[in-house]
Formats: structure tokens, sequence, C-alpha cells
């Protein structure tokens, strides 16, 4: 964390007891997304009867065994069915529950992407898919459980929302927020414990992205665990008299196309950052709508189209370059060529 | 409303059966594209729960109390429409314009532009899940209302029918009932030669359901089985309607070629008048 305050570092359960009937509070607070989603759901199902919630033989992991232990009547879950999950989850909303319905992120978009599209986005139905362990954080589980497609095959189906939480706190408004939107909604969280990065005033709001500063020679546009990283990048540059900005771009889609172009027009590179493959998600979103838009060079970090491996989530941050080190250089070097 | 109240009046549901096929076969000689074969052979069927047992309001169609009808077999939408129209959902000329652009009439239907069908289907093997999702949620609400599914029996190669088969048995789901039209074909001939299907029976008994076999044409066994379905309790029933693809006209029956084939004029006269429809 270099210069970065040391945050103190507590469980969600914690989180949850100190509460004691308040709202669970994640500002400040390092806490893997999974674990402040398995809080808030908690917290959410107390206060909404309409919330149920659906498991495909993971709640331990995905941390939906809170609610499951609290509401057993509200919760299901399907076994390792994954098409299954999805469509009853489809159908409960259909009788004005709402339901929540999580496995990792890979099962979750990739074996019941067609149930997604036809049952879920093709009718519309108000089911929140929030699916765990996204990413190459995934560690040592390797490849075979390491989303790094799920925004890219979420964000393509019509009438989709796609939310990717930056930390605890930000994860715990977005599940909050979640009643209040009527649709399908993809939200991706992680597995490993994440930086606070959103101040305690930030209101989340789907598709508004938040705007940590511009800068004017570039601005770094990052969803999930690379929020924290682009603003140590952030200060490193400055160091280095780089005038550099950081947006978080937490909803994927709708894409928060004002908060782009205020970059666009101030910077002068666009720097994309995402705990996934540069095919197709963030980098791609954003890529996509600026060649239209407002052309300027945009830089992706990512991981590059190839697989991710076993490790810890620390050694595979640094071989597939989602390091603080890889955004500096990813600006210096654009700044030298340019 | 439409409702069950008292024991079927076979003849009439039988007239209505055969109005059914007459719309089905005009809105389908109309389209000019469109399943003829799994629409017919299941028209007995979808008349006796739209005409017999569902209670339904036409004139209300999101009325809570509804049971619900999900078509997972949605290539057999003309059916669904059939019923639809023909008990007041919609005006019947709209079925005229069936699969044409800005008609609600889908070529699979399409739950955002159609009040009456309950969820967008027509990808095979996704109705069952979402059926006993809308079973689960009834029962949380502890409400009346059943739930009743149609599948087909090329559908139920697909494995998330299994997934689903295994929910409603675990959970109990005794407020649905899964109906499957064993026509013997699919798209690419006999079922048996595609990909066997049987023994069905034994499939959904080991998956623990309650199993009726039938005659799928057969008015009097249709409305029996259903009204037998609702009073087994800790366990879903499923009807296993033994049917002939293009029931009702005979040159087209218990041909997998007229699947996904629609009469052109002349058979549709001929078609008509088999079933007692002349002039027309």
């Amino acid at each position: 964390m270099g210069s970065r305050e040391e945050p103190s570092v507590i469980s969600a359960q914690q989180a949850v007891g100190g509460a004691a009937g308040a709202a669970v509070h994640f500002a400040g607070q390092a806490v893997a997304t999974r674990d402040a989603y398995g809080a808030a759901l908690l917290e959410l199902g107390k206060r909404d009867p309409r919330v149920v919630v659906l498991d495909a033989d993971l709640s331990g992991s995905t941390k939906t065994a809170k609610f499951a232990k609290a509401f057993p009547g509200r919760f299901f879950n399907m076994g390792i069915a994954e098409q299954d999950l999805v469509g009853t989850a489809g159908g409960l909303a259909l009788t004005g529950k709402i339901p929540f319905a999580s496995t990792f992120a890979i099962f979750a978009t990739g074996r019941a992407w067609e149930q997604i599209r036809q049952t879920l986005c093709y009718s519309h139905l108000n089911v929140k898919l929030v699916a765990t362990h996204a990413g190459i954080t995934v560690g040592e589980d390797g490849a075979s459980h390491e989303a790094l497609e799920d925004i890219t095959l979420t964000r393509v189906i019509p009438g989709m929302t796609v939310i990717v939480p930056a930390d605890g706190y930000e994860t715990q408004q977005v599940i909050d927020a979640m009643p209040g939107y009527e649709g399908p909604v993809y939200v991706r969280l992680g597995r490993a414990k994440v930086p606070p990065v959103m101040p305690e005033e930030y209101r989340f709001r789907i598709g508004k992205a938040y705007v940590f500063s511009l800068g004017r020679d570039v601005t770094f546009v990052a969803a999930g665990i690379m929020v924290a990283k682009a603003l140590e990048a952030r200060d490193i540059l400055s160091k280095q008299g780089i005038d550099a900005g950081v947006i978080n771009m937490s909803t994927i889609k709708p894409l928060d196309t004002d908060a782009l172009l205020g970059a666009a027009r101030k910077s002068r590179l666009i720097v994309t950052a995402e705990e996934h493959s540069i095919v197709g998600g963030l980098g791609g979103a954003v890529a996509e709508f600026l060649a239209e838009a407002h052309p300027l060079p945009v830089r992706r970090v990512g991981v590059q189209d190839t697989f991710g491996c076993s490790g810890s989530p620390d050694e595979l941050l640094k071989l597939f370059g989602l390091t603080v080190e890889n955004l500096v250089e990813t600006v210096t070097g654009f700044m030298r060529s340019a | 409303m439409i409702a069950a109240t008292h024991s079927p009046d076979i003849s009439s549901l039988k007239e209505q059966a055969r109005r059914v096929r007459i719309e089905i076969l005009k809105m389908l000689t109309a389209s000019g594209s469109g399943h003829t074969g799994g629409s017919l052979s299941a028209a007995d069927l979808v008349t006796a729960l739209y005409f017999y047992k569902m209670k339904h309001r036409p004139r209300e169609p999101r009325w809570s109390e509804r049971d619900r009808f999900i078509l997972s077999k949605g290539h057999a939408a003309p059916v669904l429409y059939a019923a639809l129209a023909l008990t007041g959902y919609f005006d019947r000329s709209l079925l005229k314009d069936l699969r044409k652009v800005g008609c609600p009439l889908q070529g699979h239907p399409s739950s955002k532009l159609l009040p009456g069908v309950e969820v967008s289907t027509g990808s095979l093997g996704q109705g069952l899940s979402i059926a006993n999702g809308i079973a689960l949620g009834l029962r949380l609400d502890r409400s009346p209302a059943r739930v009743y599914c149609l599948l087909g029996d090329g559908e139920i190669q697909e494995g998330q029918v299994w997934e689903a088969a295994m929910s409603a048995g675990h959970y109990c789901i005794d407020n649905l009932c899964a109906l499957v039209d064993l026509n013997g074909l699919q798209i690419d001939g006999r079922c048996e030669d595609i990909m066997k299907v049987e023994p069905v029976a034994d499939k959904w008994r080991a998956f623990n359901w309650n199993v009726l076999p039938l005659d799928g044409h057969s008015m009097e066994e249709i409305t029996d089985a259903l009204d037998q379905a609702e009073k087994i309790k800790g366990k879903p029933t499923v009807l296993l309607a033994k049917t002939i693809k293009s029931k009702g006209v005979s040159f087209f029956e218990n041909k997998a070629e007229y699947h996904g084939i629609t009469p052109t004029h002349e058979e549709l006269e001929r078609a008509l008048k088999e079933l007692g429809e002349n002039g027309k």
C-alpha cells in the first residue's frame, strides 16, 4: 500500500455484530467485496421481505450463507445447476420477489449465459445476479475458476445493467440500491480483501461514475480492485510532474458517458484499468464510446487475451500486469512516445 | 373469470379444441412461417387448461390469483395465441399478423409485448425452471394459484429440464403441474432416432414426480388428469401426454417435416374441411 494509510481490517461478521441493528458500515474498511455482500444482503433481508436468495452450492464462498441461516424459508440452494439457478430466480421475480442469485462469476455468466439472455433480460425480470470470485484474484484455483470474460458476456445483452464495485463500502451501497431498480442486474464481486477507496460521503447511483479527479495528462478509468491501484498510480505520477486523474466507473452498463466525455476533454490520454480481459470489458466499452464521441489515445490495462492460472493473488496480479507499476509505466511510456 | 368449478363439459371442450386448431391453421397460413405440428399436437392440452382447468381473467391478465401457464416449448406459440384470443385476451383479428413486424404475436412468445404471456420463451429447456420459481414464489405468498408448464418431448433432451425436474422433486413443488407433449417427432426426425428420450415415465418418477400417462387427445383423460394433479400433495405432477404431431389434419399427421412448415392456401382449405369448417 506504500504511502497510503494502513486500513483497519475487520471481518464482515464483526461489522454486522458491531452495528447492532444499524446499517452495516464498511466505509474505510478493508474487506472482500463478497464479505460486504453477505453482510449487506442479510441486512437487506431484514428490511425487505421481498428479498429471496438462491445459490448453487457455493453459499459459504459467496457469503449468501448468512442470509440462508437467518431466513431459511427465503433461501433456495439449487445445487450445482446454474442454468436452473437463473431460471428459478426468474420465476421468483415473476411473483414480485426480489431474487438475488449467486455463484462464482464464471459459472453465473458463462454456464448460464443464454438463460440470462433469454429468461432474465429478454423478459426484463427483476433478478440480481451477484457473482463472486471474479478475476484472477481467485488465485490458486486457477484458470477454470477465474472469470475474465464476464463483463463482456453480460454487457452485450440488451437491458442488462453491469456493476463492479470498488470496495466493501461501495458493494454495500450497490446491494442497498437494488430494490430501487426494477430489472436484471449483474454485480461482479471478488474473493480477496480489497482496500477501501470510496469516501464516506459517497452515494452510489446506477450509471453514475465517481470522479476522484480529472488529469490534464491522463485520466484512469478504473473499476473494481483496479480503482485503488489507479489512485496509487496517480500519486506516483504526480510526483513525476504528470497530472493524472481517476474515475471509478463502477457501473459499466449503462456507461456514464458524461463523466467519460469530461475526462476526454480534459486529458490527453485515457487509461482503462480492470481485472478482466481487455477484450470487451470496461476497456472495450470505453474505447467503443470514445472512438465515436471524442477520439483520443486510449490504453487498456487488463488481462491480455489469455486465460489465468494458479498462484497467489498478488503473484498473479504481477504476472498479468495488474499493478500500480504497470499503470504508471503505461502512462510514462505514452508520454515518451508522444 | 374462467375456472373449473364443476365437472368438465367434454363436448364443449372438444368444440373449443376444434376452434383452436382452426385458428392455428389460419394464422400459420397467413404468416407463411411457424410451427404447425407441435401447435396442433398440443391443442387439446392447451384447450383443457385455458377453457377448463385454469383460473384466469382474460380482461385482467395480471390478476394476482391467476393460475400461470408457461409455454416452455415456445415454438408452439400459435396454440397459445389461439387460446388467448379465443378466451378474450386480445382481438382475434390480431392472429393474422403473426410474425409480422410490429405485431405483438412474435414467432416465439414475448411477455414484454403480449399481455397473457407470463414470460418469454422460445429457447428450449428453460420453462420448467421458471415455472418452479413461480410456484415457489406463490408458495411463499400462500397463494392457492397453480402453475402449468408445457414441454415437448424433443425439448426434454435439454439438460436444464432435468436440473429443474430435480429441483421440483427436491422442493416438493406440488402447486406445479408439467405437461409433456409426447408427439414422438422433432425437426430432424423421430425422437427415437435422433436422441432417445424413453423411458420417459421412469425418468420423471426417478426425479420424485407423480407421473400420469394419458392420451393427449382424449379430453376426458386430460381433464381427469388435471383434476387428479391438483389433489396430489408433497410432489409435483407431470402429465405424459401421448400425442400425434399435427393432430387434426390427416395429411400432416405424424410427419416430421410439418414441424416447421406452414399450410399452403390449398392445404388450409382441405384442412378446414376436415375440421368441419367449410367455405372459408
